[in-house]
């Protein structure tokens, strides 16, 4: 908590710019923003009108009214409601597993001396560089082994811990939480557990949150392992919009349609908490 | 130095303890549960982490190595037949392999150098002092949080031959309608499209921070000395930034050895080919077909391992680059207040 609001204070007094910004610069960022945007309202408007409509030239750029209609007839292609609920409950899961279990061990790297954390803390950080791709075809293999393939456990647990989830929080503690706090608590006789309750989790809630935020964020948009583990029969929303971007169904706004759907939710929250998550992301990046 | 501290202080605690007669005295057994705490436990609070880590990311990435010396099918992954090297000489004699090696490379390069250098632009114009600036920060990251996916699908549609929307806009300058998808370097920037926008949102975030951490005192001396911003940028922002440079280029280049899904829904049905000459199969395409259209997993885990090569190197010749450079970022550090 302290690092944290020493931080901002400290920006502050160097004030976060050393000049106004000008005309110019207004311009260009204006600009980025449409760009950034601009592919998200047409897909709001493409998938508000009929298949006829959007090949027109000019095209249409305001939403029109045939909103409902469409993402009907993409409800009946695939299944968007049952991909929202296991998103959710993948995602959900993921967060609050990582979260759990990335405190903890990023309490004791930070906090806590023992036998080989140096050793167990380089592989963690070496891990961070490999792609999740190369150990796609072993864990494919023990995933069917254990007879998981179609399930949605076979996406929740691979992605359950992330090496970058220990090493956020390790930083955050080593930073947030004073030891003389948790020498007092020892010396008053406290056990590992009653100081990692009483003081370690109170102390940890704000990064807890960040780190629950993008890896709930990371787990709804994750792509390549949900493609390989589940299918089409219990997808999650990108594996039920792969099916629907896979062409078998022609009409472009019902497609705009199921993608709207399979989309917004997550942008909803997004708008609602982005300025956390930017907080979260920046932060997360000067200690990296 | 605090942890030695602090297992001091367990120490003393416990003998302390032991000794003092207070209230609440504390048998010899108490001192040991005490001791066996304070260093068994840390082990528990890392197991679950580690349990979950040596399973699902350890072992699979290990095991990957062995799999890629066997002939494996997917329809009976138990089933396993010893190949040696066979899978590893096939894919250096096969023309689609190095034809995906040079589209990764080609795709990487047009989408991660634009991508940097825009996020590099902006954050200088975001290190501002603005108004609405949480604003275009939280806009700028709206592609970051669309999934993959849905901004595909949405890019394959505005990137269309005869109705898309690119090309119509295209159109009003007097260019004749492209066929993004089916030429090679038009599909391959239409992808690296996709890819710029979903990342350069984030990227210019992550230098803004950076860029947030250098004192303003530098930036006070290159005014004194008659500095012009293009010139502050040069020679005090971006060297300034310098480890989270290296730091962005290092993610971006394993993330673009690893592209897969907008190549593969840019393509519609089909897309694990890379269109209809693969003119745009990536690595990671084409280990999807080895593996789950051939039904070749023994062949897909010798790709794998061929990437995580690649990517060594890769990483490898960034640290390089980045050490020559060393000695500008430790000025700039010396005099950063603690």
């Amino acid at each position: 908590m302290s690092a944290v609001s020493q931080r901002r204070r400290g920006l502050r007094r160097w004030g976060v710019g050393e000049q106004r910004g000008g005309p110019w610069t207004y311009a260009v960022l204006v600009l980025t923003t449409i760009v950034a945007i601009f592919p998200l309202y047409w897909t709001l408007v493409a998938a508000s009108r009929t298949n006829s409509e959007i090949v027109q030239s000019p095209p249409p750029f305001t939403p029109g009214g045939n909103l409902f209609t469409n993402i009907g007839e993409a409800l009946d292609q695939v299944d968007m409601f049952k991909a929202l609920l296991n998103s959710l409950i993948v995602s959900g899961s993921i967060a609050l597993g990582t979260v759990l279990f990335c405190t903890l061990a990023g309490f004791a790297f930070a906090k806590l001396r023992f036998r080989g954390s140096t050793v167990l803390l380089i592989i963690i950080l070496a891990t961070m560089m490999v792609p999740a791709q190369l150990g796609v075809v072993p864990l494919f293999i023990l995933i069917a082994d254990l007879g998981w393939v179609n399930q949605l456990q076979a996406v929740i647990f691979p992605t359950l811990v992330s090496a970058f989830g220990v090493v956020f929080m390790r930083q955050y503690l080593l930073k947030a939480l004073p030891t003389e706090i948790i020498e007092a608590a020892v010396v008053d006789g406290a056990s590992s557990f009653r100081i990692f309750r009483s003081i370690v989790l109170p102390a940890a809630r704000p990064a807890m949150a960040v780190l629950g935020m993008l890896t709930f964020l990371m787990a709804w948009n994750d792509f390549f392992w949900p493609i390989i583990a589940l299918s089409s029969q219990n997808p999650t929303v990108q594996v039920a919009l792969n099916s629907l971007g896979q062409g078998y169904v022609p009409d472009r706004s019902i497609i705009l349609a199921g993608t709207l759907v399979g989309t917004v939710p997550v942008l909803i929250v997004f708008a609602l908490l982005g300025k956390q998550i930017v907080g979260g992301i920046m932060e997360g990046a000067v200690k990296g | 130095m605090r942890l030695k501290a602090q297992m001091a202080a367990t120490d003393q605690a416990g003998s302390l303890v032991a000794e003092a007669p207070g209230p609440r005295p504390r048998s010899a057994w108490r001192t040991r549960l005490t001791k066996l705490d304070s260093k068994a436990s840390p082990y528990l609070y890392i197991s679950p982490f580690f349990l979950l880590f040596a399973g699902f990311g350890l072992f699979p990435l290990a095991y990957t190595a062995w799999i890629s010396l066997h002939s494996v099918s997917l329809q009976n992954v138990d089933d396993r037949t010893w190949v040696g090297l066979d899978n590893y000489s096939r894919l250096i004699h096969d023309d689609q392999f190095w034809n995906a090696v040079l589209n990764t490379l080609t795709i990487g390069l047009i989408s991660t150098v634009p991508q940097l250098l825009i996020a590099l632009g902006l954050a200088h114009l975001l290190h501002c002092k603005l108004r609405g600036s949480t604003f275009f920060r939280v806009s700028m990251l709206m592609p970051y949080a669309t999934s993959v996916a849905a901004a595909t699908i949405v890019f394959a549609m505005l990137f269309g031959r005869d109705f898309g929307l690119i090309n119509w806009f295209l159109g009003l300058f007097g260019v004749d309608n492209i066929d993004w998808e089916n030429g090679k370097w038009s599909s391959q920037i239409a992808i690296s499209t996709i890819v710029t926008w979903r990342w350069t949102g984030y990227n210019a975030l992550i230098y803004l921070a950076a860029m947030q951490a250098i004192p303003k005192d530098l930036y006070e001396a290159a005014e004194v000395d008659g500095a012009s911003r293009w010139q502050q940028l040069r020679h005090v922002t971006i060297p300034g930034i310098k480890p989270t440079i290296v730091f962005t280029v290092i993610i971006s280049t394993i993330g673009a050895t690893q592209l897969f899904g907008e190549p593969l829904l840019f393509g519609g049905a089909g897309g694990y080919r890379g269109g209809a000459d693969h003119q745009y199969q990536t690595l990671g395409l084409l280990l999807y077909e080895q593996g789950w259209f051939n039904f070749q997993l023994g062949r897909a885990a010798a790709t794998a391992w061929t990437m995580f090569l690649i990517i060594m190197l890769a990483v490898a010749v960034n640290a390089l680059l980045a050490a020559r450079g060393r000695s500008v970022f430790a000025v700039g550090r010396r005099r950063r207040p603690v």
